[in-house]
């Protein structure tokens, strides 16, 4: 196990290498990124002013080095259509996509633990094959075909949903499968996989040989240990959801930094579009790291040393 | 498995098909529009009434050619810096290691998002968009098998016989790590469709008007009322597809995996 402080000195050049790979993604943009903004028939006063406004006019290592010292500040510049700090952008759209990402990570603790637990216990039999043809088909059904598909039936063809937007009541629900049912089938496998490599273990059997019940040692000793690594995947998937929200937040019109990038992509607004990758990304380390500490502190491996 | 071998077959099919000169798929007929599916439009048409059907089998086409590059220039990318890290190790492995690190840093799809968002749709920024994602599963997968592989008797020999650093990697270590690749590139070649789609149904993707499962999908949602074919129809496809590749995926792996395959 390695020491709590190498693992934050390898967080830190993790987040460094992503910051500096979204940095340099400026760099790919074909051509001069004003014309693409301004088009070709700018005045040339206006095009002295987006150049600056980009920093294009310094060398790169100055707008590497100018990069970290706004970002160590929160500082992810300013929003070329919206004249608005990209920072405070983020800010307005983030509770709407918290929420979201919330509500798909409640539905995938409530249905993929069960589900996991259950077909491992019933294996080879017909719970189990429930469970595993649920992971596979929530697996491949892409979440800007399942959006869709989920609002023709409940939206149109029951009308007990609203069909976009987040203002009316019941409007998260669809979101919410959408984001969340890959996931969920994804984490009812690792569950379930999970399960079985501990079946195997000697401590299951000496559990079992003490005369506990079979409940008890599914939730007392097996679960717990299954958890370990379920617990890092949630985290590698909480991060995902914020991703996955990019698609799931068009589908539905729901207004959060999904919707914010996608729309910033449309305008070349790419000082939104740097800061919302960027702030996707750290997020999505900062979750890994903090579940994979998680995961350490709820090892019964480890607790009991202490 | 059977199954899954006879759709990705079709899809194939489909995408030759996708070639044929004889498709409508970019005919635009104002009479015809949001047909419903008959014997003259199996599939009917759309808000240009363009044949759904032409439409799909060159779609098809658009995703086997995305999906086949971007693995291929994924996988050999992949392979050659997971062999060089493997085999070289230290300082250029730590390198490397860090370079994968940062990229799994990106969730999902979201390096592929701002790439094709940087350098613009189309069909070639799309495969270069997801390549410069795909890569870094086939290295990681490499770069560990090599590292447990290096120290074997039989590379020790081919060193002590003189073989240079390259013919080592490729006769010696390359046959030896390929199983777990293969199996990659299967889940590999599901990915890439559902991203070429992904990507697509954002506008970032295949323009149009050409044809891409991703973009009937996204300009389908707009006519959900009258004419949910329009989606229906792409989205089928495409999810047969992904299913077909993963299962083929999942077998192939089960099938290199010796000790599932002795129990059973």
């Amino acid at each position: 196990m390695r020491s709590l402080a190498e693992q934050m000195l390898d967080t830190l050049i993790v987040l460094f290498g992503v910051s500096t790979l979204v940095f340099l993604l400026l760099v790919l943009i074909p051509g001069d990124p004003v014309d693409v903004v301004l088009g070709e028939s700018a005045q040339a006063a206006d095009r002295e002013a987006m150049r600056a406004a980009l920093g294009l006019d310094r060398p790169l290592l100055e707008r590497w080095a100018l990069f970290y010292a706004d970002l160590v500040r929160g500082d992810l510049g300013d929003s070329l259509v919206r004249r608005q700090p990209v920072a405070g952008l983020i800010a307005q759209r983030l509770p709407a996509t918290l929420q979201l990402a919330a509500a798909a990570f409640v539905l995938v603790l409530l249905t993929a633990v069960p589900l996991g637990v259950i077909a491992a216990w019933q294996r080879g039999r017909w719970p189990d094959h429930l469970a595993q043809t649920f992971a596979l088909i929530g697996v491949s059904i892409p979440n800007f075909w399942l959006g869709p598909l989920l609002v023709l039936l409940f939206s149109i063809a029951l009308a007990w949903t609203p069909v976009s937007g987040n203002l009316e009541p019941g409007s998260l629900v669809l979101p919410t499968v959408t984001l969340g049912l890959s996931m969920a089938a994804i984490t009812t496998r690792m569950v379930r996989s999970s399960l079985l490599e501990i079946e195997a273990q000697p401590f299951l059997r000496t559990a079992r040989c003490k005369g506990l019940s079979e409940a008890a040692v599914m939730l007392r000793h097996a679960l717990p240990n299954a958890m370990l690594p379920v617990i890092t995947v949630l985290g590698l998937q909480l991060g995902g959801l914020l991703a996955g929200a990019v698609i799931t937040e068009v589908v539905f019109a729901w207004p959060g930094i999904g919707s914010l990038l996608v729309d910033a992509i449309a305008q070349r607004d790419y000082p939104v579009v740097q800061g919302v990758v960027l702030f996707i990304a750290l997020s999505y380390v900062l979750a890994n790291r903090a579940a994979d500490l998680l995961a350490a502190r709820f090892d019964p491996r480890i607790r009991g040393d202490r | 498995m059977r199954m899954s071998v006879l759709i990705l077959g079709a899809w194939l099919l489909m995408a030759l098909a996708g070639q044929l000169p004889s498709l409508d798929a970019y005919r635009v007929s104002m009479p015809e529009i949001f047909l419903a599916p008959s014997w003259t439009h199996w599939l009917g048409t759309d808000e240009l009434g363009r044949p759904v059907l032409d439409r799909l089998l060159s779609g098809a086409s658009v995703s086997l050619l995305v999906a086949l590059t971007t693995v291929s220039l994924s996988a050999v990318a992949g392979i050659a810096i997971g062999l060089v890290a493997g085999y070289f190790g230290g300082l250029t492995d730590r390198l490397i290691s860090r370079v994968i690190e940062v990229f799994l840093a990106f969730p999902g799809m979201l390096l592929a998002i701002a790439m094709a968002a940087m350098i613009g749709p189309g069909i070639d920024n799309v495969i270069i968009a997801l390549a410069s994602m795909g890569w870094v599963g086939y290295a990681r997968l490499v770069r560990v098998q090599v590292l447990s592989l290096r120290r074997r008797d039989h590379v020790l020999a081919a060193l002590a016989l003189g073989r240079s650093d390259l013919a080592i990697m490729r006769r010696h270590l390359l046959p030896l790590v390929m199983a777990p690749v293969w199996v990659e590139a299967s889940f590999g070649l599901a990915a890439a469709v559902v991203a070429e789609a992904g990507l697509s149904f954002l506008g970032l993707g295949i323009q149009p008007p050409d044809a891409s499962w991703g973009g009937m999908i996204r300009d389908g949602v707009r006519y959900l009322l009258v004419a949910p074919h329009l989606v229906l129809a792409p989205g089928i496809v495409l999810c047969m597809v992904v299913l077909a590749a993963n299962r083929f995926g999942d077998a192939l792996r089960d099938w290199f995996d010796v000790t599932s395959r002795s129990t059973r």
